[in-house]
């Protein structure tokens, strides 16, 4: 017997998805606007009404690349074939560029504070979290609970301290001091998750290796780690997401030199007011690796979030 | 060996098999891999929450500090308890608190219910749907102003176009009764998908076996709805409105870039307002204890909702 009496008819299945997909464009809309925006021309951005159908231009990208001033009489006479297509082009706005902007500095910035906290809170966690699950520790429960309500202080709470801390240590607007700091905010969230992870792969496995005489650091290695490494992935892309996301704590303890990219989009001015084309390249730019990583794994971040609430 | 002297070497071995001798003992290992990440929690989590607790017993203003530091005790609470500005700043948070969990937890649950129907290609459009989820909330609070322009910003545009009122006769960031609502539309636009995740994973959990038998007895859908699936997603549905409200309780990234707490400061959230205490009037005893109030808010609220949450989780 195959009839299924669970199973939706193909009239409802054809409504659900009618209105999931309906749902899902409308969704979809401003990210596809802001994209668009970075396409167009400075006069084209604020056009009234808002233009569908535009000239692309690359001149918001350029912008957020460049530095530039207003080019004086002698630059305006200059014939300008033999310059590169970018000088060009702000040249017809009449500017000259002087040098690169401080978008590429940021965005590395946030790559850096990014990856490398992710790093060491994916190492130090799955440690811990090892140690939580297979080893008899006091007060385990309390110390996990504990550890998940730190992360209900606002950031700008924590950050009061933190500010005064780092001063003292000489630690404000350093990457050192960036990647500390969200490490130790990721670590929270890693150990959390991975001990939740680890506890469901059964112990008869490295009980197994510990009396095939393997050393108790050689059965987490080759036993445990490996099974727990889509877990420990999941972990890691959160992390990640995190650190690159993150706003309150980068605008008020970095201003120059560790400045990630989020507090310096929302800063990019043009000649009149917000430079919109510019600050949608960036934000483009800036949205397209955690993009990428979302549709390229969401089966591990739809178990890593999910993963929360299956456990007990 | 006789068979006696085997039988007790078998039995002995496997537990000294467990305390290895060969590499570093258990205990060793345990402390190796616990220590550096107990050594940062204290330092960046603790240890600056005992501060803030001090501070928040102080006068101390970080930028006068070479001013004497005096003890006042709980002079900074009362002045906080009796600030109306901080009531009205709750007043703000609590608006966009009840109106973002609302939505999102009809919308999210609505659409988990949708995409549970399993029609084809739901997976691209799951992933579609849960974008918006994993981007900055300053960056999207930027590029929503834009969005929320009256003139030349999108949104208008499309209410004009659904509804036929002039794009340019509402501002949604510049009235102040809108404001509160733009707000929360984006956080809506953002979080509904986390809702619906872990709707769906609730939704997912429910044996088949369970509606197959209540079909047997007959049981309406609409019945089925109420007494199956409905109870059963309940413990998911609760624990999303948990990491929601915590979260949104916290909001600053998204709100101070979308309105600065304006117009006025009609959506000042708490957050907005701490960090103008502590930040640019730089009355950082003042503010310490308005975050340790905060804290105990969230936390209070927390566990007395996770002991509720565990009651449902048990039935």
């Amino acid at each position: 017997m195959s009839y299924s009496v669970t199973e939706p008819s193909q009239r409802q299945k054809w409504f659900a998805g009618f209105l999931v997909i309906g749902y899902a464009l409308i969704t979809l809309l401003p990210l596809v606007w802001i994209v668009a925006t970075g396409f167009k021309s400075g006069s084209d951005s604020i056009a009234y009404p808002p233009k569908i159908v535009f000239e692309p231009t690359v001149e918001g990208y350029v912008n957020l690349f460049t530095a530039q001033t207003r080019m004086n009489n002698e630059l305006a006479l200059e014939p300008r074939e033999q310059l590169p297509w970018y000088e060009q082009l702000v040249r017809e706005k009449g500017n000259t560029i002087v040098g690169p902007s401080r978008f590429s500095e940021r965005f590395l910035n946030s790559v850096i504070i990014g990856f490398g906290s992710t790093f060491f809170a994916i190492v130090l966690g799955t440690a811990a979290a090892y140690a939580f699950s297979r080893f008899r520790i006091p007060l385990k429960d309390d110390l996990l609970f504990f550890i998940l309500s730190t992360r209900m202080m606002p950031p700008i709470a924590v950050a009061i301290p933190i500010f005064l801390m780092f001063r003292q240590l000489g630690l404000n607007d350093t990457h050192a001091g960036m990647i500390l700091l969200y490490t130790a905010v990721n670590l929270s969230l890693a150990v959390w998750l991975i001990n939740g992870f680890i506890d469901e792969i059964p112990i008869e496995y490295e009980e197994a290796a510990l009396i095939d005489g393997y050393t108790r650091f050689q059965a987490f290695y080759k036993v445990v780690l490996p099974q727990a490494a889509t877990g420990i992935a999941s972990t890691a892309i959160f992390c990640l997401i995190f650190a690159w996301n993150e706003y309150a704590f980068a605008v008020l303890l970095t201003s120059g030199t560790a400045q990630t990219a989020p507090p310096f989009i929302p800063t990019i001015i043009g000649v009149s007011g917000q430079d919109w084309p510019a600050v949608a390249a960036g934000v483009t730019i800036f949205l397209l690796p955690v993009t990428v990583f979302t549709v390229l794994l969401r089966k591990h971040l739809l178990r890593g979030i999910t993963f929360g609430a299956v456990r007990k | 060996m006789s068979g006696k002297q085997a039988v007790q070497t078998i039995q002995t071995k496997p537990v000294t098999a467990l305390n290895s001798a060969k590499g570093l003992s258990d205990r060793m290992i345990a402390w190796i891999f616990i220590a550096p990440t107990i050594i940062i929690l204290l330092a960046i989590n603790i240890f600056p929450l005992i501060w803030t607790i001090y501070l928040s017993f102080t006068n101390y203003r970080v930028n006068r500090p070479n001013k004497d530091v005096e003890f006042v005790g709980l002079r900074n609470y009362e002045r906080i308890l009796s600030d109306t500005d901080i009531w009205i700043s709750m007043q703000a948070t609590a608006h966009f608190l009840i109106w973002t969990i609302v939505l999102q937890v009809l919308i999210g649950f609505f659409l988990a219910y949708l995409i549970n129907k399993k029609f084809k290609g739901n997976d691209l459009w799951t992933t579609i749907i849960v974008l918006p989820m994993m981007l900055s909330p300053a960056v999207v609070g930027n590029f929503w102003t834009f969005l929320y322009q009256p003139q030349i910003g999108l949104f208008n545009y499309v209410v004009g176009f659904v509804s036929g009122a002039d794009p340019s006769s509402f501002s949604m960031i510049g009235d102040v009764a809108l404001a509160p609502w733009a707000i929360v539309i984006v956080d809506t636009w953002m979080w509904t998908p986390f809702v619906m995740l872990i709707c769906l994973a609730g939704l997912r959990s429910i044996p088949d076996s369970i509606y197959e038998a209540a079909e047997c007895d007959r049981a309406s859908k609409w019945r089925q709805f109420w007494t199956i699936t409905v109870p059963m997603v309940l413990p998911f549905l609760m624990l999303a409105v948990l990491f929601r409200g915590i979260e949104n309780f916290k909001m600053f990234d998204l709100v101070v870039q979308l309105t600065g707490g304006g117009p006025g400061s009609i959506t000042e959230v708490t957050s907005i307002n701490l960090k103008r205490e502590a930040f640019e009037k730089w009355r950082t005893g003042y503010a310490s204890a308005y975050a340790v109030i905060l804290f105990v808010t969230i936390f209070g609220i927390a566990s007395i909702y996770v002991k509720a949450l565990n009651k449902v989780k048990e039935r």
